[in-house]
C-alpha cells in the first residue's frame, strides 16, 4: 500500500513540476515588450552567447578536422575522397552542428544559468525584487530565456561553418584532396531548405528545451547549497538527454521519410 | 562603459553569425537549379525507372537544366511517368529529343540524360506539358545478367 502511495505522490510531484515550469514560462514571456528588457537581453546575450563562442569555435574546428581525417582514411580506399566535402558538411549541418552545440551550451551556459538563478533564490534576491514591486520573471527570467533561444542557433551556424573550414584544412591542405572537388561536390549535394534550414530548426528546438530546463531548474531549486548543486547537475543531465532524444525524433521527422 | 563593451562583443557575435551564414549560403549550398527559378514541365514515360528519385538531376551534356519533379504510375498501362521540371532559361528543345536514365559513375546516383534531337527546318519545340516520346529505360543489372544467361543457353 505504501508503495502505491509513493508512486502516486511522485507522479503528482512530477506533474506539479511540469505545471510550475509552464507557469514560469508564460509569466516570463507573455508580456508587453519593453525597451529596458531589450537592453537586459543584450546583456545576457553576451553572457550566454559571446562567452560560449570560444569553446564552440574550437570544438567545431576540431570536430571538422577529425571527421575529415577519419572520412579520408575510409573513402580513399574506394577512390571516393572527393566525397569528403559532402560527408563533412552534411553531418555537420544536419546532426553534429545542432547537437554538439546544444550539449556544449548545456554544459557551458545552462549550468551557469541554473547556478545563478538558484543562488539568487537562495539569497532571497528574487523575493527582494518582488518586495520592490519588480516582477522577477520579467526582470530576471525573460531576458535569459530570450538570450538562450537567440544565441544557440547562431552558435550552431558558426560551429558548422568552422567545422567545414576545419575539414577543408585537413582534407585539402594536409591530405591533398582536390580543393575544387571538395567545394563543388559539396555544393551539388547540400541544399539550403533541406539541410541548412532543418539544422536551424533543430537548433531552435534544442535552444528552447535547454534554456527552459536550465532556468526552471534554477528557479525551482531548493534554496540550499545542496539544492543548487543538485539543480545544476540535473540541468546538464536532463538537457543532454532531452537533446539526444529529441534529435532522434526530429531527424526521423525531417530526413526519415522521403 | 561595461555596457558599451558588452554591446560591442554582441555585435561581433552577430557579425560572426552572418559571416557563417554567408559561407554556408555561398560556398556550401547548391546554387545551381533552385525551385524559385521559373520552370516548365515535361513528361516522359519509361518502362523502368531503376533507382531514379524525385529531385534527381536532368542533364544535357552534363549540364544540369532541371530536376525530376515527381514520379507516378500510369493507372492504365502501369508504366512509370516521370515529371521533369526544366528551367525556363533552357528552351527550344526539338520534339525529336530523347531522354534516358543514366548512372553517374559506377556506383553513383541515377539522373536523366536529355539528348536534344536534330533541329530540322520545320521542327516542333517541346512546350510546357508535352510528352517526350523517345525514352530509354534504366539498365537494371539483374535483367542484364538474366538476358546474358538466357542468350548463352539458347546458343
Amino acid at each position: 500500500m505504501n508503495w502505491v502511495i509513493g508512486l502516486g505522490a511522485s507522479t503528482l510531484a512530477k506533474i506539479n513540476g511540469v505545471g510550475r515550469a509552464f507557469l514560469m514560462l508564460s509569466g516570463a514571456l507573455i508580456a508587453v515588450p519593453q525597451l529596458k528588457n531589450v537592453r537586459l537581453t543584450i546583456q545576457q546575450l553576451y553572457v550566454v552567447g559571446v562567452q560560449s563562442l570560444l569553446i564552440i569555435m574550437v570544438s567545431g574546428l576540431f570536430i571538422g578536422m577529425v571527421m575529415a581525417l577519419q572520412g579520408y582514411t575510409i573513402l580513399v580506399n574506394y577512390g571516393a575522397e572527393g566525397s569528403l566535402g559532402p560527408m563533412v558538411s552534411l553531418s555537420l549541418l544536419r546532426e553534429l552542428g545542432p547537437v554538439v552545440t546544444a550539449l556544449l551550451f548545456a554544459g557551458r551556459a545552462g549550468s551557469a544559468l541554473t547556478a545563478e538563478i538558484g543562488l539568487m533564490k537562495a539569497t532571497e534576491q528574487l523575493s527582494s525584487l518582488e518586495m520592490m514591486a519588480v516582477d522577477p520573471l520579467r526582470r530576471v527570467v525573460a531576458p535569459r530565456i530570450w538570450a538562450g533561444v537567440i544565441a544557440m542557433p547562431m552558435l550552431a551556424l558558426i560551429f558548422s561553418a568552422i567545422g567545414i573550414l576545419g575539414g577543408h584544412l585537413v582534407g585539402v591542405d594536409w591530405l591533398g584532396v582536390d580543393s575544387g572537388s571538395y567545394w563543388s561536390i559539396m555544393q551539388a549535394t547540400v541544399e539550403w531548405d533541406k539541410d541548412v534550414v532543418n539544422g536551424i530548426i533543430k537548433s531552435i528546438v534544442f535552444a528552447i528545451v535547454v534554456t527552459w530546463i536550465a532556468i526552471f531548474k534554477g528557479y525551482d531549486a531548493i534554496p540550499t547549497s545542496e539544492g543548487i548543486s543538485l539543480a545544476t547537475t540535473q540541468t546538464v543531465v536532463f538537457s543532454s538527454l532531452a537533446v539526444l532524444g529529441l534529435d532522434f525524433v526530429l531527424t526521423a521527422l525531417m530526413f526519415g521519410i522521403n | 562603459m561595461t555596457t558599451r563593451k558588452t554591446e560591442l562583443m554582441v555585435g561581433i557575435f552577430v557579425i560572426l553569425t552572418i559571416a557563417a551564414t554567408l559561407l554556408l549560403a555561398l560556398k556550401v549550398v547548391n546554387q545551381g537549379f533552385s525551385d524559385t527559378q521559373s520552370s516548365y514541365t515535361l513528361y516522359a514515360k519509361f518502362d523502368n525507372i531503376g533507382g531514379l528519385k524525385t529531385r534527381s538531376a536532368v542533364k544535357v551534356g552534363g549540364v544540369t537544366v532541371g530536376r525530376v519533379e515527381s514520379i507516378y504510375l500510369d493507372p492504365e498501362d502501369f508504366n512509370p511517368i516521370v515529371v521533369l521540371s526544366v528551367s525556363d532559361s533552357y528552351q527550344n528543345f526539338p520534339d525529336t529529343s530523347s531522354v534516358a536514365i543514366l548512372t553517374s559513375g559506377l556506383l553513383g546516383e541515377q539522373y536523366i540524360g536529355f539528348q536534344p534531337g536534330f533541329a530540322f527546318d520545320d521542327f516542333v519545340v517541346l512546350a510546357d506539358g508535352d510528352f517526350i516520346q523517345d525514352t530509354k529505360s534504366a539498365l537494371v543489372l539483374e535483367d542484364l545478367i538474366g538476358q546474358f544467361l538466357f542468350s548463352r543457353d539458347s546458343d
